[in-house]
């Protein structure tokens, strides 16, 4: 393998691996992403790989993260660009036979629209991708992660090239100001005045460090990118040492993703392989070279100082940020730390400039962000939209509307730190500016979907829970304040909620956001304070009238039979754990209600309701009381 | 202080040492490789032995109060030996909402096995995570490793009496 001396060498090393690549008349890619994976997507590319293997026509790649998660194992079949979905292996043989063979489309698994029905073949037809504007994951479908070469073919490491042979190392930070990248992973601060302050901070050394500690409950952004695409994030980060004047950089990889960890590792060899970390990179007499880290499991560890204090093999607690970390970080040096997607960005910008990259998105926040789009929507997925697309059209357009056509009830944006925002905020804009007007935030992307049936209370209390359980407990506000917190939503959603308990949520939500010490703590009363401030009905129906409107609460529900729905077929009978549920003597069939649950038996665990297959099963709130309960 | 150094270098003598020493001999005695370092132990023993962090402690020069300060700071270290299998439940929103502690609450009440815990027989350990970025397919379960979404109690129900009749079967055998 050449080491790649100067940029002219690299051209004609992308120029061959592009050759190469378009010697093939055909490629079909599989989705590899989690989703992907998980519903059997390795087994679908054995399948194809037996048979395509050796051929010099057809290209096989198990690509990152294609996006449409619901409908994986997903394929793709370029250049015509016929999307398969819901894959098996049994398909495999006829897809080769007809499709690639004959070029016919197979009708069956072809992605349906939900409201017409028709059936759409080609990728961007279907509403999941056209509102769509892929610019981080723009490769992922098209390349191989495993591969640089692939990587090459798509003019990967031009930016690089520009940057270090094109570019002075002022210019290079001037045009990230000028692009006003703000930084993907939630606060949204300019990643090129961080540069600045880095590159001007007096040291010696200079640390780069990526953030892949992708912590948030419901989102996958920074894994799909990692497992798609990690040359991207490998060279932004170089351009930005170079820029900076970094020595040595790192990233900080959530031990939970060992696939992520795989591929990046691979990556790693690959570019040093190359040339392109390492000593002398392309030439230039710059040294730079990138270690992996791996967390632990602990989600303040995405809160920078705590990072950094992590990888330098301690416990992540932060600290206070008089001083910051571009001063002072790692080894209490000059430290530049940015989120995986902003490295992802960085060889964009530099390839096609800041006043591109400012066409794209609102002013205030230029160009696009990645969201995984979870919960109960209908398309469930990864997916990058410009800024200031509104929260409507990725729910209903891109998302396709809730699943089971029931009502939406709010979205999360943010994971635990965010807001949720209910019907009235759907028309918002999505950018940095204007979730955190709403009482929101952006998050590092994950966008989570509640339908009727979820409630509110529920949700805010799982969020504290969570964050209880993820607090250093450094300092008190945190520490203490989030626990009563977590109690009084407790006593809530076991009915024994007052109405002051809503006043002094608030409160004490004000007084921890105000004074803990780090993100994490000054951020977590956010999903209680903008439930109450959009749902304070919701609240007040738990207290007043012991009704959870989203069915959820145990404490407010009840289990019952709809009588003209049972066909007593027993299944229920069969799951129920306590012995709840038993026939009705004396009752015909054509009588209905066969079964009856006993309430007072009853300990609310919804077996029956996930086995009935008449949906003959009800919730009921405010729970109806068991007979003989009164007395006792 | 060079020599004093050089002194007080660690010989493996036990076979837990010896088998830890090859996880982390090319750290040399940095003490930031510590968390990787424990990262491997637990890897291979799937918990950490207390002989083992003894011996990191005095290989990486790490006082032990530290050393367990991190095994409990951090949520995937286990100072007790966990189950035959591993399962982990994501109680990541996306699953949250779609059910996840429906799973948690039959999986404690139907088999005893409570989040964060070993079951008695020492077969299952169950434990949260935090998303595993399968959101699309939630609730997911993890066992030992393999991707199970679209969970209801009742096919969690059958994981368990399927590993269960597999380890009497295994144990009939034997």
């Amino acid at each position: 393998m050449p080491r790649i001396e100067s940029a002219e060498m690299l051209k004609n090393i992308q120029e061959k691996f592009r050759k190469e690549l378009e010697a093939y008349p055909m490629v079909i890619s599989i989705c590899h992403g989690m989703s992907c994976r998980a519903t059997g997507a390795v087994e679908v590319a054995n399948a194809f790989e037996k048979i395509v293997e050796g051929s010099s026509d057809i290209r096989f790649i198990r690509s990152g993260c294609q996006g449409f998660c619901e409908k994986g194992p997903l394929s793709v079949v370029r250049p015509s660009n016929i999307f398969y979905q819901m894959l098996k292996p049994g398909d495999v043989n006829e897809v080769m036979q007809k499709t690639v063979e004959r070029g016919e489309v197979i009708d069956r698994l072809l992605y349906a629209n939900p409201t017409t029905g028709e059936k759409l073949g080609k990728e961007h037809e279907i509403d999941f991708y056209a509102k769509q504007h892929r610019v981080v994951l723009e490769l992922n479908g098209y390349i191989d992660p495993l591969r640089i070469e692939d990587y090459f073919a798509h003019d990967g490491y031009s930016a690089l090239a520009k940057a270090m042979t094109g570019m002075e190392r002022g210019h290079i930070i001037e045009e990230m100001i000028d692009s006003n990248l703000r930084g993907r992973g939630g606060a949204g601060f300019s990643a090129g005045w961080k540069w600045k302050t880095c590159s001007e901070a007096p040291g010696e050394r200079r640390h780069i460090i990526c953030n892949a500690d992708e912590g948030d409950p419901g989102a996958f952004m920074d894994q799909a990118v990692l497992e798609g695409n990690p040359h991207s994030v490998i060279e932004g980060m170089i351009i930005g040492a170079y820029a900076i004047g970094g020595t040595d950089g790192h990233i900080y990889i959530r031990h939970e993703y060992p696939y992520a960890v795989h591929t990046f590792q691979n990556a790693l060899d690959q570019a040093r392989d190359y040339g392109l970390l390492g000593e002398n990179i392309l030439g230039t007499g710059f040294d730079f070279d990138i270690q992996v880290c791996f967390g632990a499991g602990a989600f303040v560890c995405g809160e920078s100082s705590a990072l950094v204090r992590s990888l330098q093999g301690q416990v992540g607690e932060p600290r206070d940020k008089f001083v910051h970390a571009t001063e002072q970080g790692y080894h209490d040096e000059p430290t530049n730390l940015n989120n995986v997607e902003t490295w992802a960005n960085v060889p964009h910008i530099i390839n096609k400039g800041a006043q591109w990259f400012r066409g794209i998105g609102t002013k205030g926040s230029p160009g696009t962000k990645v969201f995984s789009l979870v919960g109960k929507v209908e398309n469930t997925g990864l997916i990058e939209v410009p800024m200031g697309i509104s929260l409507r059209e990725i729910v209903f357009d891109i998302g396709g509307g809730i699943k089971e056509g029931k009502d939406f009830k709010a979205v999360q944006t943010g994971g635990p730190s965010g807001g949720m925002l209910s019907e009235a905020q759907l028309d918002l804009p999505v950018d940095f500016d204007e979730l955190d007007k709403a009482g929101s935030m952006m998050g590092s992307g994950g966008m989570i979907v509640m339908d009727e049936n979820t409630c509110v209370v529920d949700v805010a209390k799982y969020f504290i829970d969570f964050l209880i359980d993820e607090s250093c407990g450094k300092c008190l506000p945190c520490r203490e304040g989030l626990r009563q917190m977590s109690n009084m939503l407790h006593r809530i959603c076991d009915g024994d909620g007052k109405l002051k308990d809503i006043n002094d949520l608030e409160a004490l939500g004000e007084t921890v956001a105000a004074t803990a010490l780090c993100g994490l703590g000054k951020s977590a009363p956010n999903p209680v304070l903008s439930s109450i401030r959009h749902f304070r009905d919701e609240y007040i129906a738990h207290i007043v009238e012991h009704k959870c409107p989203g069915g959820v609460c145990k404490a407010l529900i009840s289990y019952h039979v709809l009588p003209d729905s049972c066909t007593g077929c027993g299944s229920c009978a069969k799951v129920c754990p306590s012995d709840a549920i038993h026939t009705v003597p004396g009752k015909k069939r054509k009588d209905g209600l066969l079964h009856e649950i006993d309430l007072e038996a009853c300990v609310k665990c919804g077996a029956c309701i996930d086995i009935c297959p008449e949906n003959a099963i009800e919730k009921r709130s405010p729970a109806e009381v068991p007979v003989g309960a009164a007395r006792s | 202080m060079e020599a004093i150094k050089e002194l007080s270098v660690i010989e493996p003598t036990s076979k837990t040492e010896k088998e830890v020493e090859e996880l982390v001999k090319d750290w040399g005695n940095d003490g930031e490789k510590l968390i990787m370092a424990m990262l491997a132990v637990q890897d291979k023993y799937n918990w950490l032995p207390p002989d083992a962090l003894d011996y990191l402690s005095r290989r990486f020069e790490v006082p032990k109060g530290q050393i367990y300060h991190i095994a409990t700071f951090y949520k995937v270290f286990s100072l007790v030996p966990r189950g035959k299998h591993i399962l982990k439940l994501c109680m990541g929103t996306a699953c949250h909402v779609r059910g996840a502690p429906m799973i948690a609450d039959a999986l404690q009440r139907d088999y005893d096995i409570p989040l964060g815990s070993t079951s008695d027989d020492g077969l299952f350990t169950l434990e949260r995570v935090n998303c595993v970025g399968a959101c699309a397919i939630g609730p997911v379960l993890v066992v030992d490793g393999q991707y199970r979404g679209n969970m209801t109690q009742n096919r969690a129900s059958a994981v368990i009496k399927r590993l269960k009749r597999l380890a009497e079967k295994e144990a009939e055998n034997a």
